[in-house]
């Protein structure tokens, strides 16, 4: 029985915008030559293959479904009005593939590749006597970066953690962009009254702390929501559709507090534009201000939107973290690198100090948002005109 | 007693990614002290960078000084260690720039930032350098130095900053001082007070003068010398008077046959064809060949020196070498007469277009919390304009006169706040934008900035076809691309500019593409806003020769919205003088260039630089006489 949370939707329409561009690509247009230009820059397509693969990653996370309980005799159990019954678990195609990661538990910490725990604990030794040894693990050399305080394998729950890295980035984003263009240009080029409310707006959004802002609203939307782990009866759904999903309100929060900067950007960009010779040529033949904005606004304010993108992207998903932290952040359940730089605080106390959940962290972030960048320049390039020909 | 400063063989690299490009390409000239040398060429002919590599500042690591050396006072600078050259700069050569706003730092007083240099050099103690501070703003005549000493630069205007520069750059009164373009930031009567500053300057301090400008009327007022460049070279030097008695270079000829003026009226200004070459390309012989209208057939590869051809008169041209002259290589590949053709005068017609009566747009101060209106901003307060089918009348005026917002609200780019507007008997000043909209089609605007007309990411096609989606909807995709092509022929481009991006057009190019624009939707009245001011003179040529022979072929009217008295003189049938948002005199151009009647008028026609216009008769290409 498949299970869709609410925030699987971002994901869907990422790869729907990716499909989207793949068939526009190969008519010929503009979307045709700005990837032979990407296709030029070999760095850019590299990049571009290590963001395949995290998608990748977060589209086989993002489809999941519950198994039917089976009764001992191997026949799928019902209920007495003759439903079937399906686990509370909804495992998804990610965790399937690495079924052996993620089964593969040890009884707490131990470092990369290691054979033994990371401390030691009383164990029974072949003399019948009891002593302090670090213990064999279950599965000696399986865990290729260690496993965390639970004893759960750091490198599966970093690929957790990429679903919703890109759900955070992707989704804030959608919500970001769309609102941040329509309110900025608006107040750019109407001036006026309009300009005074939307100021006023992002004004008074801006100087509300923005964690204070956060916290209330998850709070009084999002614990209740799902966190990751079990479906469970009573408050959540049991259908298909879930969409009380936390994830899905700290994505929509993120943004509603993040769009000001932005907006304040392309207003001031659109007040250059709105004067310059080519908008009033526009204006001299009585084209209408939709289809001046549409035409020689927004496309000269798309660079704005592309570069805050790929700054904010490493910034959300920074965010992400600091909420998770003060426990308004995704559950305990749901793999994010906020959670693990989180649980990494302590670690990095100890002595001998547990790096690798810290640096796993790292790496995965690291992986995604500085390809992100590099190849959100060359997208910009590519889409430039000018930097085009050269 | 030597030269103040002497250039041998300056060379000035820059690396690019193309290749190395060379800016200065062998530059030589010396200055005596007090005297003033112009330097004088188009956009990119590394004018400024032979500045630059006088104060030792070309930009590095890109830019290099590649050879040559600059003698100051008997010493090479070029090989000076970097605490040395700062020693020199400020000091013995100083530099003012074109562009005064920019040119003061707005966080210090007025004060601060004079006395920096002559602490930084002079050595002299705060008190003491307060005093001489204050003396050198009262020399270069600003109005109470003792307040002017603490104010902020915001208070004052472009000219009185371009004074505190000029007191800031002979502070210690330097052997030379470099002006670049100072003047072309500034408006006219001012233009002419700075200048006349210089000069007095120059007399009290015996400062050499090198004079860096585009502007051969300036060059004709204030030099005493005079190099013309052309893409990295110096091609002809010679004195003020001599030069433009006897200019030899067919480049120089080109340049002084293609200025804008009354006696030029009702022909075709001289044009250069092609494009100055990329300074990483040049030919290998003069780099002059392939554009000159006398190239012969050794031009192409064999370099022209610059020699001595008359007292004090160089030129590097083989036209003049009669050594090059006797040999075979001299078989000439072009021929171009000399002649310059007339420009059809459009019969005159009596039917009025367009007429503006007391047209006033103002804009309102608003002021406190509720935005009450407190006041207004009369940029056009009331004129009254005429403008007769198939005539050009321009409307002159410095900066912040009105001029530019007059000429949007005619065609009601911006709504007018009082008046009549009227085309063809209509008065459209009432209309909104809907009922309008009949009217966009013939009334169009040409822009002064070919850089900001063009929407970067829109084609040629796009754009054109803009205009022509917004006033005629039923027009069909084919019918569209053939009007396209039709108008980008008109203006003198081909039809592969249709696909191309503007970035991709040099700027009198884009100037073309931005009269297409307005042509494609068969407009009868064109705003011309500054339309040719941004242009090299060349070039500003090509686009006044081609706006002429529209103006004939389709009976357009213009009103040439200008500072450029010399492009009035040519091209207008009639003047209005606007000051301070009203027109103070109003005639036909003859009458206000003969005899102007307003203390404004006159005082904006004497402030106007100009060549002798007697000397034109003298500008002819050598002819086969010449060639032997």
């Amino acid at each position: 029985m498949p299970v869709i949370l609410a925030t699987d939707f971002i994901v869907f329409f990422l790869a729907g915008a990716i499909v989207y561009f793949a068939i526009a690509v190969r008519k010929d247009g503009a979307a045709a030559s700005a990837w032979r230009e990407i296709r030029k820059n070999r760095l850019a397509m590299a990049c571009l293959a290590v963001l395949a693969l995290y998608f990748s990653v977060a589209l086989l996370d993002s489809i999941r479904y519950r198994d039917p309980v089976l009764r001992e005799d191997g026949v799928q159990a019902r209920t007495e009005k003759g439903e079937a019954i399906y686990s509370a678990q909804s495992l998804s195609l990610l965790d399937r593939a690495f079924e052996g990661m993620r089964a593969n538990h040890e009884k707490t910490y131990s470092a990369p590749f290691a054979k033994h725990l990371f401390v030691k604990e009383n164990v029974e030794l072949p003399d019948g006597t009891t002593g302090r040894e670090y213990a064999p693990l279950k599965h000696p050399g399986a865990h290729w970066l260690g496993t965390d305080k639970v004893g759960d394998d750091v490198l599966f729950n970093a690929m957790k953690g990429v679903r919703t890295a890109v759900v955070i980035g992707a989704g804030t984003t959608l919500i970001i962009v769309p609102f941040a263009i329509f309110f900025g240009v608006v107040a750019g080029y109407f001036g006026g009254v309009l300009d005074d409310i939307v100021q006023y707006i992002y004004t008074t959004l801006a100087s509300i702390p923005g964690v204070l802002l956060i916290v209330a609203f998850m709070l009084l939307f999002g614990t209740s929501g799902y966190q990751g782990g079990l479906i469970s009866e009573g408050r959540l759904s049991l259908g298909v559709f879930v969409w009380n999903d936390r994830l899905f309100w700290l994505a929509l929060i993120l943004g509603i507090t993040s769009w000001t900067d932005l907006c304040r950007l392309i207003r001031g960009e659109t007040l250059k534009l709105r004067e310059l010779e080519y908008v009033q040529a526009s204006r001299a033949f009585g084209v209408s201000r939709p289809g001046i904005i549409y035409r020689h606004i927004v496309p000269n304010v798309m660079h704005l939107v592309l570069i805050t993108f790929v700054l904010q992207f490493s910034a959300l998903v920074l965010a992400e973290a600091i909420l998770s932290y003060i426990g308004i952040g995704v559950g305990p359940q749901m793999g994010s690198w906020g959670n693990m730089i989180n649980n990494s605080r302590l670690e990095l106390s100890m002595d001998p100090v547990v790096w690798w959940n810290l640096t796993a962290s790292f790496i995965f972030m690291f992986g995604l948002v500085l390809p992100a960048n590099i190849f959100g320049d060359a997208v910009r390039d590519a889409l430039d005109p000018r930097l085009r020909y050269r | 007693m030597g030269p103040v400063i002497k250039i041998k063989d300056l060379r000035a690299y820059f690396k690019t990614p193309k290749g190395l490009a060379k800016a200065v390409d062998g530059v030589s000239f010396e200055i005596p002290k007090g005297g003033t040398f112009a330097l004088v060429g188009e956009s990119g002919c590394g004018k400024s960078v032979t500045a630059l590599s006088i104060i030792q500042l070309v930009p590095e690591p890109a830019g290099y000084i590649a050879g040559g050396e600059i003698v100051l006072n008997g010493r090479d600078i070029v090989p000076l260690d970097e605490r040395e050259k700062r020693g020199i700069r400020g000091n013995k050569i100083s530099m003012i720039f074109q562009e005064p706003m920019t040119s003061l730092n707005p966080v210090f007083t007025i004060g601060d930032q004079l006395m920096e240099t002559i602490v930084l050099h002079q050595a002299k103690r705060k008190g003491a350098a307060r005093k001489a501070a204050i003396e050198m703003l009262a020399k270069v005549h600003l109005p109470e130095p003792e307040r002017l000493f603490d104010e902020y630069p915001h208070r004052l205007s472009g000219g009185q900053r371009q004074r505190v520069m000029i007191a800031m750059a002979l502070a210690c009164k330097p052997d030379l001082l470099i002006a670049d373009e100072p003047t072309t930031a500034l408006d006219v009567t001012i233009q002419e007070e700075i200048l006349r500053l210089i000069k007095e300057m120059k007399e009290s301090t015996g400062t050499a003068v090198l004079l860096i400008t585009h502007n051969m009327a300036l060059v004709y007022r204030n030099a005493d010398m005079v190099g013309v460049m052309y893409a990295g070279k110096l091609v002809e030097a010679a004195p003020t008077q001599e030069l433009f008695r006897n200019p030899m270079h067919p480049y120089t000829i080109k340049l002084l046959r293609s200025i804008p003026g009354q006696e030029k009226r009702g022909k075709a200004l001289d044009t250069i064809p092609g494009a100055v070459p990329s300074a990483v390309s040049y030919p290998a012989g003069c780099h002059f060949s392939g554009r000159c209208p006398r190239e012969m057939e050794g031009c192409a590869s064999i370099e022209p020196p610059l020699v001595e051809r008359a007292e004090g008169h160089s030129v590097a041209c083989h036209l003049h070498d009669p050594g090059f002259m006797n040999k075979p290589h001299s078989k000439p590949l072009r021929q171009e007469p000399d002649a310059l053709p007339p420009l059809a005068v459009p019969p005159s017609e009596r039917e009025t277009i367009l007429e503006v009566r007391g047209l006033k747009t103002w804009y309102p101060i608003r002021k406190g919390v509720l935005k009450r209106t407190v006041g207004h901003v009369k940029a056009v307060d009331g004129i009254d304009l005429s403008i007769k089918k198939g005539s050009t009348l321009a409307l002159v005026g410095e900066s912040g006169c009105g001029k530019t917002t007059a000429g949007k609200s005619i065609i009601q780019l911006i709504k007018p706040t009082n008046g009549e507007v009227l085309y063809k008997g209509a008065d459209i000043a009432t209309l909104g934008e809907r009922r309008l909209k009949p009217f966009r089609s013939a009334l169009q605007i040409i822009f002064q900035d070919p850089y900001s007309s063009l929407n970067p990411r829109l084609t040629v096609r796009e754009t054109i076809e803009e205009g022509l989606r917004a006033v005629k909807p039923g027009m069909g995709k084919e019918e569209r691309a053939e009007k396209v092509r039709s108008v980008l022929e008109r203006v003198g481009l081909g039809p592969e500019a249709m696909s191309r991006y503007p970035h991709e057009f040099s700027g009198g190019q884009r100037q073309r593409i931005g009269i297409a624009r307005a042509l494609a939707v068969d407009p009868e009245f064109i705003v011309c806003d500054e339309a040719v001011s941004a242009l090299d003179v060349s070039v500003q040529a090509q686009i006044l020769n081609l706006l002429k022979s529209i103006q004939r072929d389709f009976g357009l009217s213009f009103l040439f919205i200008t500072h450029d008295l010399g492009v009035v003189e040519y091209i207008a049938d009639e003047v209005a003088v606007m000051h301070d948002g009203r027109i103070v005199e109003r005639g036909t151009t003859a009458d206000i260039f003969s005899a102007p009647k307003h203390d404004y008028t006159k005082k904006l026609l004497s402030a106007v630089p100009k060549i002798d216009s007697r000397l034109a008769d003298l500008w002819h290409l050598p002819g086969l006489g010449a060639v032997k």
